[in-house]
This record gives structure tokens, sequence and C-alpha cells, in this order.
């Protein structure tokens, strides 16, 4: 559990948020110079803010009030940098072993044979920073950062200096920390994709105040804070289960909401995953729709309807206790006549979920 | 070898002396200076800069004399180390006392843009991997400066091999006690028929200093391929 309350003025805006952050990845999402990287570094002790209070389980790391700064070495508060950060002077192994004769516990070899193992680092162990891909390099840094012990981690945008391909190359290696490593993860990210795949609460932060908090579903799927994750990138995550493969090569996964169809192999039957829907791949119908080419025709409940930029509109549905978000336009709405509790048919074309967005468990 | 007298060797020999100790006992609170006008914002901060640049822009005659006031065995500072057996005015460790505070702004300099040139990122990513900022320099940071560092006390060397007004003002011009190099070719060139013998001395400052330069870019060509991670 991390708790921080911060105030601190930044040039244009005052940072002014509180909030207790749970176990698992909390994603500090919102744009860019919005203050995320000003709560980590409190959070690190990099920096010192005007007025605040930061505990992780418990201990107290910094309280203005009661005069209370832990520098940063005494905070064991692992930090993974966007730019990795590693010591040029050093080799991969005595990088990944730098912080670990401060660590308080577990100086044997096996956890650093656990960690190289988990992320992959076996054949880089004897090579100089200089001589490592990007890729390479953020693994090193969150295994640096994994290797001194730490209370919790903080992530700040790992992934952004890396382009598509190397990012599909780090993210199993983040999801395989947040599902085997238990530890508290503060993780700054601007790219929505990243959060949906990875956070399991989302704080959304504007100018430096928090916009929306919660676990992630709930703030993916607020029509409220859609327009703050982007007019492209809005969409909530629904789970479900593959059930098979059909006879002509489509996957089919059960949901809460009924079953839905991808025209990709997803996985083993049985295997839970979750399924990134874009708001803007959403269609609405008020009766179930004959002749239609699209395959998924899922029954709905229309739960909320928000009005955002003109002439749009994202309206959330229900399927069952899944959560879906649609953006429509003002006039689709008035057409249709729709209003919070309608029922109606929420479809979603096959084609239009990419395999990037479905995501693990 | 007999082509140099044996009052000529000695010159040679106490100047590497004279330029050894200066070098290395300006080496640790210049390392410390530069890193304080790098990298710590206080007050009189410019008056410190001032102060360290100071021997750089008197005239030499002027530092030595300043010393001579100073470290003189009735002076202030001259006098309370008197009282510990250590006398610098007119002996060899005036001498390198004069080198060392002669050479001090150009080493200073040197090693101040090598930590400037260290991003401070690397330092705070050591502090929260648990390195107090001692360990963080030590591990971090004067690695990282050690070409900078070696170019500082090659230049210091240089300069304090060389050093001529303040030494020959401060502890005068004895030859096997104060006599350096550039005094010892400096006093050749005042005795009639002393030319030959001055410009042994020449061909031999030369030589060591051309020696040392070659030296010392070999060293920081190597250090810098090793943090980088080629050597």
């Amino acid at each position: 559990m991390l708790e921080i309350s911060l105030r601190h003025r930044l040039s244009g805006f005052t940072l002014d948020l509180a909030l207790s952050a749970p176990s698992g990845v909390t994603a500090l999402f919102g744009p860019s110079g919005a203050g995320k990287t000003t709560v980590v570094n409190a959070v690190a002790g990099l920096l010192r803010p005007e007025q605040g209070r930061i505990a992780v389980g418990g201990e107290v790391l910094l309280d203005t009030g009661a005069n209370i700064c832990l520098p940063p070495h005494k905070r064991r508060i692992g930090y993974v940098f966007q730019d990795a950060r590693l010591f040029p002077h050093l080799s991969v192994r005595a990088n990944l072993l730098y912080g670990r004769r401060f660590a308080p516990v577990s100086r044997d070899g096996a956890e650093f044979d656990r960690v190289v193992a988990m992320l992959g680092l076996e054949a880089l162990l004897e090579r100089r920073p200089a001589a490592l891909s990007g890729g390479e390099k953020s693994r090193v840094a969150l295994g640096r950062a994994l290797l001194c012990a730490p209370r919790m981690l903080l992530m700040d945008e790992p992934l952004a200096a890396l382009d598509a391909a190397r990012k599909e190359e780090i993210l199993p290696y983040f999801e395989r920390l947040r599902d085997e490593v238990q530890l508290p993860i503060l993780y700054v990210s601007h790219a929505p994709a990243e959060v949906a795949r990875l956070a399991t609460s989302v704080a959304l932060i504007e100018a430096g105040h928090l916009r929306g908090f919660g676990p992630a579903r709930e703030v993916l799927s607020d029509p409220g804070l859609a327009p703050s994750l982007g007019m492209r990138e809005a969409g909530a995550v629904i789970s479900g289960q593959v059930a098979g493969q059909e006879a002509d090569g489509l996957a089919r996964i059960e949901t809460a909401g009924g079953p839905v169809l991808l025209p990709y192999p997803t996985g083993q039957p049985g295997q839970a995953l979750r399924l990134r829907i874009h708001a803007g791949d959403v269609t609405l119908a008020r009766g179930r729709p004959e002749g239609l080419s699209a395959l998924n025709i899922l029954p709905a409940r229309i739960t909320q309807i928000r009005p955002a930029e003109a002439p749009s509109v994202y309206v959330q549905l229900a399927l069952g206790p899944e959560r879906l978000l649609a953006r429509l336009t003002t006039r689709s709405v008035a057409a249709l006549g729709l209003t919070e509790g309608m029922e109606c048919h929420a479809i979603i074309k096959a084609m239009s979920v990419a395999s990037e967005d479905v995501l693990g468990r | 070898m007999n082509w140099l007298s044996g009052q000529d060797w000695q010159a040679v020999a106490l100047s590497l002396k004279v330029a050894g100790w200066a070098t290395a006992l300006s080496l640790p609170p210049g390392i410390f200076v530069a890193y304080a006008l790098a990298r710590w914002r206080f007050a009189g901060r410019s008056i410190v800069n001032g102060l360290v640049h100071l021997p750089l822009i008197l005239p030499p005659v002027v530092t030595g004399y300043l010393l001579l006031i100073g470290f003189a065995p009735n002076g202030p500072i001259g006098g309370a180390l008197a009282k510990i057996g250590l006398t610098l005015a007119f002996t060899w460790k005036g001498a390198a006392l004069a080198a060392g505070v002669m050479a001090f702004p150009l080493m200073v300099r040197a090693i101040r843009l090598a930590i400037e040139a260290v991003d401070p990122k690397l330092e705070e990513a050591a502090a929260t991997l648990g390195a107090s900022r001692a360990w963080v320099f030590a591990t971090v940071t004067l690695p990282l400066i050690a070409p900078g560092v070696l170019a500082g006390a090659i230049t210091a060397y240089a300069k304090a091999m060389g050093e001529f007004g303040a030494t020959i003002t401060f502890v005068s011009n004895i030859p096997g006690q104060t006599q350096t190099l550039p005094l010892a070719i400096y006093s050749q060139l005042q005795v009639p028929g002393g030319e030959a013998d001055a410009a042994r001395l020449v061909v031999i400052s030369v030589t060591l200093a051309l020696g040392a330069l070659l030296v010392s870019e070999w060293l920081a060509r190597r250090i810098a391929a090793r943090i980088a991670g080629r050597g």
C-alpha cells in the first residue's frame, strides 16, 4: 500500500493530489507535463515537494509536517527510468549487482539467477550497456531495480523510448513481473494501450490534479474520463475465456456478455484473457440487426451517456457485469432515442479487434 | 652519463620530486573543489572560484611573494607549521607548495569539465539503488571522470615541472635544495659559457614534457575505451 499526498508548485500549475495505491500496478496516466514524473520523483526522494506525506507499507518516507524526508538511498524504492540510466563503465552483471550490497535481504545468488532468468538476461551479463539494444537496456534497468530488494517499484515511461516491436518484446516481461513479484508498482505512462495491458488501478492526472482514480476496468470504461484517454485510444477492457476454434478458423471467446468471435487463434481452450475494445469500434442498434456482416452482436444495457467534444458522445454499456464503451455521434444518439437504462445491442466487427488488443489475463 | 654535471642531475631529480609531490597533494583537494564548483550551489561559490583561479591570473612573482608572507617561519601559517617541525620557505617542500598552488587552477578546470560531463541522472539512479553520496561518488562519478582527472593531473605535473616565478620568489634558487630544472636553466644562462649546459637541460625538459604528454594521451584513450565498454 502506497499513500501519497503532495502539494508542489510547478511551472504553470500546482501539483495537488492524494491517492492510496493498492498492490499491483497503479498506472499514473495523463498527458505529458501533467506532473506524473514529479509524483514518482517525490516518491523516490529525488524531489522534495513543498508539502506532502508519502508512506509505503506504513513506513513514512516523507512528511513535511513532521520534517521527515528520507534521502533516496534510504528509501529502498526501485526506480526504472525512461532512459534506463545504466552505468556505462560497468558490465550488465555489475549493473545488476550494483544495489545488492545495500539490500537488507537476499544476498545469495538464487535471487540473482531468478531475476536474470525472468528477464532473459543470461546472454547479456558480460556485455557493456553501450552494446545493448534499447529493449535490452530496459530489461537490465528493470532487473537492476528488482535486485536492490525494493519495497516498491517506480517505472517512469519505461517503454516510451522504444519502437512498437521493442515494446512487444518487453511487455511480456512486465506482465510476468506484475504477476510473479508481489510489489506495488507505480507505472507512469501516457499510452492507453500499455495502461490497459498492465494496470490494475489507474490514476488519471491532468494539470497536477487527480481526474479519476480506481480499478483499471472502471476508469477505462468511465465515459466521463474517456475524452482524457484520447479520441483514438478510449476503450474498455472485458474479460473472457477461450472456448475453442470454430471450423472456419474463427476463435470463440466466452465473455459475461456473450460469445465474441475473433479472426485469429488466441490460445488454448480454457485460457483466461482480456479484450480491449476501442470505443470507436462499437456500433449500437436498438433491435437485433438482421443482414449484418458484423459477427459479434451482444445484448447490452445503456448505463451512462456522456457528451464529449461535439459532435461525439461516449456511451457506457453493461454486458452483464462487464462494461463496454462506445463512441457515437450526438446525431445517432438522438436518431435512435438512446437513453440511460435502455436495452440495446452492441455490435463489434471481429476484424476490428486487433491482435495487440488481446491482452493476457 | 657524463655530459651532465652532478648539479644538473640534481636539478632534474628535484624537479621530478617537486612536481610529483605537488601533483599528488593537490589532487584530492583539486577533485573536491572541482566537484563543489560543478555540482553545489552555495554562498560564496564565485569567491571560491575566483580564489582558485587567482594563481592563473596573478603575476607568478606576486603569488610567490604572498606565499612567502604567509609561509615564512614568522608568517601566520609558516609559524604554525614551524611548531610541528615543517619548514617550507627555502626548502624543496616549499617549492612543491609553490608548484602545487600554481598548477591548482589548471587541475581544477580539467576535472571540473569532466564532472560537468557526467550526467547527474546516473548519480540519481545510483542513489535510488541504495548508494550513499560518498559511495555514488566512488563507484559512479570517479570512474567516469577518470580521464579528466588524469588530464588534470598531467597538466598540473607539467605546469609544476615548469614553474619558475613563484618558486624563485618563495624558496629562492639554492642548488640541491630548491633549484629545479627551470631555475637551473636560468642559472646556467647567467653564467658565461653556460649555454651548452643550459641546452642539455632544455633537451631533457622537452623530452620529459613530450613523454608525459604521450603517456597521458595513451592512458586517456585506454580509460575512455574502458568506460565506453570497448576495452
